[in-house]
């Protein structure tokens, strides 16, 4: 097969991964930190702050999670700034299945919301039981899945596996979006990064995405480097534009700025939309708003100006 | 609206720039016995950036004679352990004064100040902090138990790293004990002056360093001086050769670190993005002003196509322009002959026949600019295959086979690097030993270190700097004594 073709077998997928061009860690960790060293002033700056906030994926995803907690992130995604009506609404807002539908009730049509599913974040569970969990989370109002792959069987080789499990879950997704999380801090090397970017993506992601963020090191900047690296070759050869969400250890606006950077330079201005980049991540939004701020008034505020859900 | 860079410009306040310098001999600075002079520019705005005092044949045998005086009273008989402290101090400073030093060399010499800033200073630095840890253990460096300095050294250096190159001659001269008298490049004086004042901050005994600004003329006068023990010269073959002519007879000892043709050998199974990055690295960092530079790109056929579509869109997404701006990538000519010269090859390969491609970007109005350029279909024949172009050119050729890689990467007067893009490491390793070149870099490229020896083959001259070997440069050795 070549790149712009569905493989049909375990082999032709096999092979074609492994024919991949390999990815020397040094020079993309080096590409990374000399992307990090641009100065974003002025201008350049506002705009990302707004972009960036436009791109968040506004994440809860803990045991404690209640309908109230969920009611309030809502709340703050379509209004992250009450002090400023014209600070953009986040593009999601991302929760286990159990609480879609009270997120559904509280955003209505105005932003995505964005479902975990297939048994996150570790993906140890059956193919039904996955199945199950994302028609589900669809059938609450869920117009994005974010999927975990198995990252056992990947690592095993078994990347059919891996393959047939992405096809299933995104013909059980429907018209609802599906992000692939490929889980690099368990992947470990940018080769194992760049493999299943390709698998995720030929196997019909609409995005793939870093992390769960229950594992470290989730996004960083060399992993997110390789993976916009795979989507600008697959839509050289396959005209189709995939999308790349960085998730997890993404705290402040300067490293969100510094994303957008990798973005604009890597596959180009295309992609600086929420439709084609995100970010997953709670606490970031308030870094971004307490920038924004500041470049409004000159002066920095502090935490009690930004609210806490 | 799109995410367009606003101007990120570098403070130019923690540079003070004297109207006019003299010369810095004997731990003063004074005026040029014949009282000429001449002016430094900014290449980036052709402004006017001091005017600086030209050596002549006085200067020269004032500023030797400062030397001889310091290595005889004070510099050589100092033992190395005190030695040491200086050059910690003298690195330390730099380290201090780093900001300064990394705006004023973008300045004088029109490089980002991103480069400037994170590669030429670190650097120097680096230089000094390694040579002074070697100052009190000589001994122990393999030249024999108690090897001894060769006197006044006279170093020239080139202008396209000015305060790097002097910190690669000065730090292994002085911790081996040496006095010298440096002449920087006609075009960037300015660091080499500013060092100067980190000699005297750092009290370092008057005549160790003396610093001779001037052109070729000033550089002449000071390798022919007959009380010179040692000639260290960075720049160009032709320059070299004739040292070299000027030298034979004498006993003084010669490095010369001269031009470079370097191939950059890209093979199919090679980490393509990567490879991508060495590629701009080697031939665009320091607008090509660089002897090692990556200068002809050798590609395998059967990844040609792929290699260059994405250099391309590569270096498309560079910016050239205000070399204070901190996102620039791209800097000024050094200098209008030097713009002439890239200028004058690169017609030369459209003469014969090569494709041109330059990157899309806009040339300020003043200054000297040159885009960075990309010739296609060049063929071993080619001037632009065979001569330096020293700017922001690249060549590239294609070969089939490794054999042919090697047969290719070696068919050039030059020698000074190489560079080997493969994931297979075996095959590094078996070009690594046929490439006549003094540094071979493997999936890397214009990587430097102190520790690490620098040097060429051929006509890319003689005599390595940097690391052990570097030190045998100003030693004694065994069998000269």
């Amino acid at each position: 097969m070549t790149r712009d073709q569905t493989p049909s077998n375990a082999v032709e997928l096999g092979a074609f991964l492994a024919g991949l061009p390999g990815v020397d860690e040094v020079g993309a960790r080096g590409r990374a930190a000399a992307l990090g060293t641009r100065s974003i002033k002025n201008d350049a700056k506002a705009w990302a702050l707004d972009t960036a906030i436009g791109m968040v994926d506004l994440t809860t995803l803990e045991g404690m999670d209640t309908p109230g907690k969920v009611r309030a992130m809502c709340a703050k995604a379509l209004r992250p700034d009450p002090t400023d009506p014209t600070t953009p609404s986040v593009a999601a807002v991302c929760v286990y299945g159990d609480l879609v539908d009270v997120a559904r009730g509280a955003v209505g049509d105005a932003i995505h919301v964005a479902a975990v599913a297939t048994a996150f974040p570790s993906g140890r569970a059956s193919r039904q039981v996955k199945l199950m969990d994302t028609r589900e989370a669809v059938a609450a109002g869920a117009d994005e899945i974010d999927m975990v792959i198995d990252r056992g069987a990947f690592l095993a080789g078994d990347t059919w596996r891996v393959f047939e499990e992405i096809v299933a879950i995104k013909e059980a997704c429907g018209s609802a979006h599906l992000k692939v999380i490929l889980e690099t801090g368990e992947l470990r090397t940018l080769d194992n990064v760049r493999r299943a970017s390709w698998l995720a993506m030929l196997a019909g992601a609409d995005f793939i995405k870093t992390s769960t963020g229950k594992v470290t090191p989730a996004a960083t900047p060399p992993v997110t480097l390789v993976m916009l690296e795979a989507v600008r070759d697959f839509e050289r050869v396959t005209g189709r534009r995939i999308g790349v969400k960085a998730a997890g250890g993404i705290r402040t606006a300067k490293e969100a700025i510094s994303y957008l950077v990798l973005v604009k330079e890597t596959v180009g201005d295309a992609w600086l939309t929420p439709d084609l980049f995100r970010f997953g991540a709670s606490t970031l939004l308030n870094d971004l708003l307490l920038q924004r701020q500041r470049m409004a008034t000159g002066h920095y505020s502090g935490p009690d100006y930004v609210t806490i859900d | 609206m799109t995410f367009d860079y606003a101007p990120a410009p570098e403070s130019r306040a923690s540079v003070e720039i004297a109207s006019d310098y003299g010369l810095f001999i004997d731990g003063e600075f004074s005026p040029s016995a014949s009282g000429s002079s001449f002016v430094t520019v900014n290449p980036a705005t052709e402004e006017s950036l001091s005017s600086v005092a030209e050596a002549g044949s006085a200067d020269v045998d004032r500023a030797v004679a400062a030397a001889r005086r310091a290595y005889d009273a004070v510099w050589g008989p100092m033992p190395g352990r005190e030695r040491a402290k200086y050059l910690f101090r003298i690195a330390r400073i730099i380290q201090e004064r780093s900001r300064e030093l990394a705006v004023l060399e973008s300045l004088d010499n029109g490089k980002p100040i991103k480069e400037s800033r994170d590669v030429d200073l670190p650097l120097v630095a680096a230089h000094f902090f390694y040579h002074a840890g070697w100052a009190d253990k000589l001994e122990h460096a393999g030249y024999g138990p108690a090897p001894q300095p060769l006197g006044v050294a006279a170093q020239v250096i080139p202008w396209n790293f000015p305060l790097l190159m002097l910190a690669w001659k000065v730090a292994p001269a002085l911790a081996c004990g040496n006095t010298v008298v440096v002449k920087p490049a006609e075009t960037t004086p300015l660091t080499a002056l500013a060092f100067a004042d980190i000699c005297r901050q750092a009290d370092l005994p008057p005549g160790v360093v003396n610093i001779l600004t001037g052109a070729g003329e000033t550089g002449r006068l000071l390798v022919e001086h007959p009380d010179v023990n040692k000639v260290a010269f960075t720049g160009s073959t032709e320059v070299g050769r004739s040292i070299m002519r000027t030298l034979a007879g004498t006993d003084k000892r010669l490095t010369l670190e001269l031009g470079g043709k370097a191939a950059n050998i890209v093979f199919d199974d090679a980490p393509i993005d990567e490879a991508i990055e060495g590629i701009v690295n080697g031939i665009f960092f320091n607008q090509g002003h660089v002897c090692c530079a990556g200068s002809r790109l050798l590609v395998q056929e059967s990844v040609a196509e792929d290699v260059l579509e994405r250099l391309k869109a590569r270096l498309s997404t560079l910016r050239l322009g205000d070399p204070l701006d901190k996102n620039t990538d791209i800097g000024a000519i050094n200098s209008a002959e030097q713009l002439a010269r890239i200028d004058e090859l690169a017609k030369s390969g459209q003469g014969e026949g090569a494709e041109r491609w330059s990157a899309p970007c806009e040339i300020p109005e003043r200054g000297w600019w040159f885009p960075p350029t990309v010739f296609t279909g060049v063929t071993q024949a080619h001037r632009i295959a065979r001569e330096e172009i020293f700017g922001p050119v690249l060549s590239v050729l294609t070969f089939r086979t490794p054999d042919e890689a090697v047969q290719k990467a070696n068919n050039t007067p030059y020698g000074l690097s190489a560079g080997i893009w493969t994931e297979k490491g075996s095959r590094i390793l078996w070009m690594a030993q046929q490439l006549r070149a003094g540094v071979v870099w493997a999936n890397t490229f214009n990587r430097f270190d102190p520790t690490s020896p620098f040097g060429g083959y051929k006509e890319s001259g003689f005599g390595r700097e940097g690391g052990l070997h570097g030190l045998g440069a100003y030693l004694k050795t065994e069998a000269a004594r």
